[in-house]
């Protein structure tokens, strides 16, 4: 007797086609009435892109399957899960004066949140009570900057938002002290899944600072799949800064989406310690004349993880800078991965265009992976590029030991010294000065630091 | 007769297997100014590594005490905590390294080591101020990092600014006129003169007798070849001015 098995092909990303279908499309007709279409081509253009693999020339060193083989369990509730007032005041910048908006699990808890009194006309909101209050605002903007057509998790997190941050300066106004969006898992699952969605937008001469940051207060291969679009109108001033502190067993994938318009200032930080597996998409457009951006970042990783950076800097328009620096400090078996793709359009002349990417790895197991890639369409702009990984500079340290500075030290020193040229950077000193206690903390706490190598 | 701080006794050395000083003979007394000179690849920038304890330097023969201690089993911080002090013909840069706080690191580990209390931040900053002047250093020097960014005139003053700080017991100098135009060349002699005492002792080594003019030493040896083949008062300096490399090593000496 022949027993015929049949078996139905199960694509990896079917079981989230099954939890949109479940829980998303149920709401289509809620209000506002364009936001359903747009999850929907969101979740479209996911299923045909499906997940990346390593033959995919932007993942070829970043293996997202681990992610895949996690069963999917997106969170749709918001709750406090044990997230207190006490607990939020022992993460980092704590102690910073402003508004703060607080996440848990992706979702907005109003009673942890402070917003401060503000400028006339600028809103500072969770993204869902703006759909309701500013619909026709989001419906200009949401969705509009982000690239779901190449980028498959900001698609995913298109599908399946459910809340974020909002934040909308208008025209010439100042907002002095920082705002901090805290991003919280609880997670306990593997597979829990949070989509936060951050729409940031500062229009002409604006001047703004935010500070999004991931922290976990619990231990799970949990995924934070999140997108946050960013616009810089004429003249404006911004400095944003991400923090991701996940949890070492976690997933972060993360997709910043901007687009600065002519002679705006913008200083983009990015300080990646925690996740099992992370990384940050940083794509930019520029898309108005004599702006100047810098995006600057500094990684740490340690047993396992892998941290990954991923850059794209698109120069539409003519004489502006960008100026890239990124340093990674890797132990153990973890590995830092940095890709900058610098892309000057035919019209992008005078285009300054600088990218630098140092490691240095304190474990012999741990390995680097740097990509530049320039595409230049001009012919009269000015693009470098360099990229080191190796051990900390020799003749540095014997001259500080020439000194009398025992080995150890002049080791602390040099390390401390390469991510203070990151941390430097930040234009807010107190946040300045708190990343520099915590990343030293960090380094302190690491026994390789301090071993002749 | 005073004490000896450094000798110097048939020492032998090289580096990636290549013999470059054989056989080097020297005594220096506190209170001395002794000068080294030599033309290139003479040896004297490898005497200068040896000394201070650089990596991948091997001493293949000979002894080297250093106020009747062996110097060669000490690390290079454990020189530079006895007192041993060198000033590098190629200071480094070391970007996002705070001088002020360099410095102060540095001097309160040989303090420490000295059996004396460290200095704060307040105790340091006006003992630097008086030698900042000496050497006319910048106000805003001790904020920027370490070199970063110097010119060469400006590095070289910091390796006499550093040394006045740290008052080494024994101080090679290692082509520290290099580089230098006559108006810091005068900056940095006059910094290093102030800094001449009967219990310490300086060991200048150079290509030029330039420098001779104005820190003057008590005594004048010629490095050759690995060897040290004249010693003398300063006259022998102006007589190698004079003469050159060529007139002063007799033929046998030379290659071939």
């Amino acid at each position: 007797m022949i027993e015929i098995a049949t078996k139905e092909v199960v694509k990896p990303t079917d079981p989230y086609v099954e939890q949109f279908e479940r829980w998303i499309e149920p709401s289509a007709g809620q209000n506002p009435s364009w936001l359903f279409p747009i999850r929907k081509a969101g979740l479209a253009r996911f299923a045909e892109l499906g997940f990346p693999t390593l033959k995919d020339e932007d993942w070829r060193f970043t293996n997202v399957a681990p992610i895949a083989k996690l069963p999917f369990k997106p969170i749709f509730h918001g709750r406090f899960d044990g997230v207190t007032n006490d607990a939020l005041n022992k993460l980092a910048f704590a102690s910073l004066p402003g508004s703060r908006l607080v996440f848990v699990n992706g979702h907005f808890m109003k009673e942890l949140s402070t917003i401060r009194s503000l400028p006339d006309g600028v809103k500072v909101s969770s993204l869902g009570a703006a759909l309701a209050s500013d619909a026709g605002l989001l419906e200009k903007h949401l969705g509009r900057y982000v690239q779901t057509d190449t980028n498959a998790f900001a698609a995913l997190n298109t599908a399946f938002f459910s809340d974020g941050a909002f934040i909308y300066v208008p025209a010439g106004k100042v907002v002095a002290e920082p705002i901090q969006l805290i991003f919280v898992s609880t997670a306990r699952d593997a597979g829990a899944t949070a989509h936060p969605r951050n729409l940031i937008i500062a229009e002409g001469g604006a001047q703004l600072r935010v500070i999004e940051s991931y922290a976990a207060l619990a231990d799970a291969p949990y995924f934070t799949n999140t997108v946050t679009e960013l616009v810089a109108g004429e003249g404006a001033a911004i400095e944003h800064l991400k923090f991701q502190d996940e949890s070492l067993a976690a997933f972060h994938l993360g997709t910043l989406q901007a687009q600065f318009e002519r002679a705006c200032h913008v200083n983009l930080h990015s300080f990646a310690l925690g996740g099992r597996l992370s990384r940050y998409d940083i794509r930019t457009k520029l898309a108005g004349a004599g702006l100047e951006c810098i995006l600057n970042g500094l990684y740490l990783t340690k047993g396992d993880q892998l941290a990954d950076h991923h850059m794209v800097v698109e120069h539409a328009a003519p004489q502006c800078a960008s100026h890239e620096y990124f340093n990674g400090i890797l132990d153990d078996r973890s590995r830092g991965v940095f890709h900058g793709r610098i892309l000057v359009q035919p019209i992008a002349q005078k285009t300054d265009a600088k990218q630098t990417n140092r490691n240095i790895l304190l474990s012999d197991e741990a390995t680097a992976d740097t990509k530049p890639q320039l595409e230049i369409y001009a012919d009269d702009v000015k693009c470098t590029h360099g990229a080191t990984i190796g051990q900390l500079n020799e003749d540095a340290i014997f001259y500080l030991r020439a000194r009398g500075i025992p080995l150890e030290t002049a080791r602390q020193m040099l390390i401390h010294a390469f991510a203070g040229e990151i941390i430097d950077r930040v234009k807010c000193a107190p946040v300045r000065e708190e990343l520099d206690k915590l990343v030293w903390e960090r380094l302190e706490a690491n026994p390789h630091l301090t071993e002749k190598k | 007769m005073n004490e000896p701080i450094l000798e110097i006794k048939n020492l032998h050395a090289g580096v990636e297997g290549k013999q470059i000083l054989k056989g080097v003979n020297l005594t220096i007394n506190a209170g001395e100014v002794h000068a080294v000179m030599g033309p290139n690849g003479s040896g004297k920038s490898t005497l200068a590594a040896v000394l201070a304890g650089r990596e991948g330097y091997e001493v293949t023969a000979g002894d080297v005490l250093y106020c009747g201690k062996n110097l060669l089993e000490l690390d290079p911080d454990e020189r530079a905590r006895e007192g041993v002090f060198l000033a590098f013909q190629y200071p480094v840069e070391i970007p996002g390294v705070n001088t002020t706080y360099f410095m102060k690191a540095a001097l309160n580990e040989i303090r420490k080591h000295k059996g004396e209390p460290e200095l704060d931040a307040m105790e340091f900053l006006s003992l630097v101020k008086e030698k900042m002047k000496i050497l006319h250093l910048p106000e805003d020097f001790l904020k920027r990092s370490v070199n970063d960014g110097f010119s060469g005139g400006e590095k070289k003053r910091n390796e006499i600014f550093q040394m006045a700080v740290l008052e080494p017991k024994l101080a090679v100098l290692d082509e520290t006129d290099s580089g230098l135009d006559i108006d810091a060349l005068k900056v940095v002699s006059a910094g290093v003169n102030k800094l001449k005492r009967t219990d310490n002792a300086q060991l200048v080594i150079t290509h030029y007798q330039r420098l001779l003019n104005y820190i003057v030493p008590d005594f004048v040896h010629v490095l050759f070849d690995g060897r040290i083949v004249r010693s003398g008062g300063k006259e022998l300096a102006l007589e190698l001015e004079e003469k050159g490399y060529d007139g002063i090593v007799s033929r046998e000496l030379q290659p071939a």
